[in-house]
């Protein structure tokens, strides 16, 4: 489901002096479908910089990360929207929306984007935010004025509310009490279950542990860094 | 002394305004734009509609004036007068028997005939001038049949007044075509626009002729579920006892005494004169007034 | 998938001036692309230009209308360009008064592209508005009021609607949320995004705000000095900018 072969990354700062920062070379993956690949590292290794670029959020240098069909390193802007909306999930740690859009419109976005009802769409986010314990009194409000674990659940709902083939999960469990935790673990088994592939960053060991079927250390791909 | 030319205009500015008239002529409706010269009055008393006369009138026609309807207000007066003088033409104020009849702000009451001609003085042609100030822009839109902005107007009136309110210079579309401004007549007039006579439209001070020839389709607009009213006062000619004729309200005391006199004073005198009496009038004299 | 609207490199000179230089692309049905730049950078010129209101030197501005498929606006007669902005296009100003009447009722300034387009029923016309009021938040009652009655939100929400009443496919704009209070901004962002979302509008959104972009534009084309110095997703052009002046310009937002 994702196939990343050879890819490599370096920064230019054109405004301090030209320098060029290598950040990732000779990178290769491949999660299949139903399985969970954690990423380890540590911290600066390159873990959410080789993330960002499955996302297509960073652009790569050289290589190719294929997901779905999809080559993201070359894709067109409007193929990897549709990449995002249809196949490729994306979990941050940050919530970022439009003020004022109620919470469960938030979370039902995902599944309006690919043309579901927008009944179905509201009930299943209703569903998602009764299991992540959010009050139902905060459901027509905003999420931006919610405490910081209340944001990171709804974030967690959207990012679950369309069932997509490939997820990426950047530290899912991160601040959860144990009670949200455990919903949380038992969202990331039944997307396995049903077959998604999923590439995660756990700091988490006992959560990482429990999901992921295998683990990949990125300083393997980090120049410089690389045994 | 040496007499004035004919008519004032000399040959030269008669035949360019006769170009322009023709042109009127043969594209209904559209605003054809003429080198108005100076005339020995100001603008906004009838200098468009003096030239456009001068330039159709003969030696052997026969002239009316009216102004509002009337023949013996002084803006009529002093445009007969002018002629008079200028051209040596025979005046009258009966509309059967003028062969030329300028008008400022009425249509006569009497069905006019194919080989008449009524001359209309014109304030602002432009009829989508107040709500689109450049005259680039509004030529633009006439070239291009953009007409959505006369309705806005309509639309406006509507919201504001619950009917369209608009009286006067109702604006019409003609043949299909061209949206025009019929000059400050009341909308009770606009049915009338489709008639056997030339109708020629002049405008001084704004530099434009136009023009509707015989039996021209003029149709006034408007929105389907508020369609156009000829309005006019609801009464009767005081005088005449006509309750089809457009009417004047007039004053006639301190007391608040009022009292609807048609418009059109030769229509009026017509039917006095023929025995019809209203509920202030008086036994027809000739002469009485 | 046929492209909506496709440009091909236009160029559009003042004199020796450059306006902008050789722009290419494509956008398909859906899409909301925003161009950012400083001023003077030519994003205006170049909005000018593919609306049809400035006549580009070079190129082609390729429309896919309903029944002939793609067009060259540039060089299509100009009856036919206006009456694509009447329909199919619609133009946001940066100034609201820009594009409204301010002398007609609020129910007109909606009005007024369904009369452009042949509505003659007072009642459906007046329907329409209304709805289309509510949908931009401005109260029925408001319907009669000039807009020089509104507050700047409400005239930029009162020309939106005016501009989406007839469902264009393609929503030029300027600078949309430039001059309004931030909470404001937020409001027309959020509608905005809405509208785009539930009628598959297309947009091309010039504005100097990356913000704005980020919550609004799929992709970006940055300018520079009249020349495009690089496009690109809009997170990965905001998020990992290439060019030496998208670091700058990316760099330079003030952190709040």
């Amino acid at each position: 489901m994702i196939q990343i072969e050879n890819l490599s990354k370096q920064f230019v700062l054109h405004n301090q002096g030209d320098a060029v920062i290598p950040v990732m070379e000779g990178a290769s993956l491949t999660v299949k479908p139903g399985e969970c690949v954690a990423l380890i590292g540590a911290s600066g290794a390159g873990k959410s910089t080789l993330m960002r670029m499955i996302y297509g959020n960073y652009l790569a240098n050289g290589g190719t990360i294929r997901v779905g069909g999809v080559d993201v390193a070359s894709a067109e802007p409007r193929e990897i929207l549709a990449l995002r909306r249809e196949v490729l999930g994306y979990v941050s740690q940050f919530l970022r929306v439009v003020p004022r859009v109620p919470t469960l419109d938030v979370v039902a976005e995902p599944l309006l984007a690919v043309g579901v009802d927008i009944d179905v769409a509201r009930n299943r986010a209703r569903d998602l935010l009764a299991q992540l314990n959010i009050p139902e009194r905060l459901w027509a409000l905003s999420p931006t004025t919610f405490s910081g674990g209340e944001q990171q659940r709804v974030n967690i709902a959207r990012g679950f509310a369309h069932e997509f083939p490939a997820m990426l999960l950047d530290e899912p469990t991160a601040s959860l009490d144990a009670v949200n935790r455990e919903v949380v673990l038992r969202l990331i088994e039944q997307a396995k279950a049903r077959g998604a592939a999923i590439v995660g960053i756990f700091h988490d060991e006992a959560a990482r542990d429990r999901v992921c079927d295998r683990q990949v250390d990125v300083t393997g791909f980090t120049p410089g860094l690389a045994a | 002394m040496q007499e004035y030319n004919f008519a004032y205009l000399d040959e030269q500015t008669k035949r360019m305004i006769r170009r322009a008239i023709l042109k009127g002529l043969a594209v209904p409706g559209y605003q054809v734009p003429f080198a108005s010269r100076e005339m020995p009055m100001p603008y906004g008393w009838g200098t468009g509609g003096v030239q456009v006369s001068a330039a159709v009138l003969m030696p052997e026609d026969v002239m009316k004036v009216i102004d509002q309807g009337a023949d013996d207000t002084t803006n009529a007066v002093s445009i007969r007068k002018f002629f008079e003088r200028t051209a040596g033409v025979d005046t009258t104020e009966r509309t059967s028997d003028a062969d030329v009849i300028q008008t400022r702000h009425r249509i006569p009451e009497e069905a006019l005939r194919e080989d008449q001609i009524l001359v209309y003085q014109v304030p602002i042609p432009e009829p989508l001038r107040f709500l689109e100030p450049r005259e680039t822009e509004t030529r633009k839109m006439h070239a291009l049949e953009e007409y959505g902005l006369m309705h806005v107007k309509l639309y406006e009136d509507i919201a504001r007044n619950g009917a369209i309110a608009t009286a006067y210079a109702y604006p019409v579309r003609v043949e299909g075509r061209y949206v025009m401004d019929p000059s400050p007549i009341p909308k009770f007039d606009n049915p009338k626009l489709e008639m056997a006579a030339i109708q020629l439209f002049g405008a001084g001070r704004e530099q434009r002729i136009y023009a509707l020839p015989p039996y021209c389709n003029v149709v006034s607009l408007d929105f389907e579920d508020y369609p156009f009213e000829a309005s006019k006062a609801d009464h009767a000619c005081d005088l005449c006892g006509c309750e089809t004729s457009y009417l004047d309200e007039v004053i006639v005391d301190d007391a608040g005494g009022r009292m609807f006199v048609c418009s059109d004073t030769d229509f009026c005198r017509g039917r006095r004169a023929a025995g019809h009496i209203g509920v202030q009038g008086t036994p027809f004299e000739e002469d009485a007034a | 998938m046929t492209p909506l609207f496709q440009v091909k490199s236009l160029s559009k000179f003042y004199g020796n001036r450059i306006g902008c230089k050789d722009v290419s692309f494509d956008l398909y049905p859906g899409e909301v692309m925003g161009i950012v730049g400083e001023s003077g950078s030519g994003k205006s010129t170049l909005l000018n230009c593919l609306a049809g209101h400035l006549e580009p030197d070079t190129g082609e501005v390729l429309f896919n209308t309903r029944t002939d498929g793609l067009r060259d606006t540039v060089t299509m007669s100009e009856p036919e360009r206006r009456m694509l902005g009447r329909t199919d296009w619609a133009f946001v100003h940066q100034h609201a008064r820009d594009g409204l009447r301010m002398g007609v009722s609020a129910g007109g300034n909606v009005g007024e592209r369904l009369m452009a387009v042949g509505a003659r029923n007072y009642g459906a016309i007046r329907e329409q508005a209304i709805d289309w009021l509510g949908r931009v938040e401005i109260a029925e009652d408001r319907v009669d009021d000039r807009p020089s009655a509104f507050s700047g939100g409400m005239q930029q929400r009162l020309q939106i609607a005016r501009n989406l009443v007839t469902g264009p496919r393609l929503v030029f704009m300027d600078e949309p949320t430039g001059g309004l209070d931030v909470s404001v901004q937020a409001r027309l962002l959020d509608l905005l995004r809405g509208l785009v979302r539930e009628m598959g509008l297309s947009a091309i959104i010039v504005t100097h705000d990356l913000a704005v972009v980020r919550l609004l534009a799929d992709r970006l084309m940055v300018m520079k000095d009249g020349h495009v110095v690089e496009t690109g997703l809009t997170d990965q052009v905001l998020d990992d900018p290439q060019h030496g002046y998208t670091q700058l310009l990316v760099s330079s937002v003030l952190q709040v």
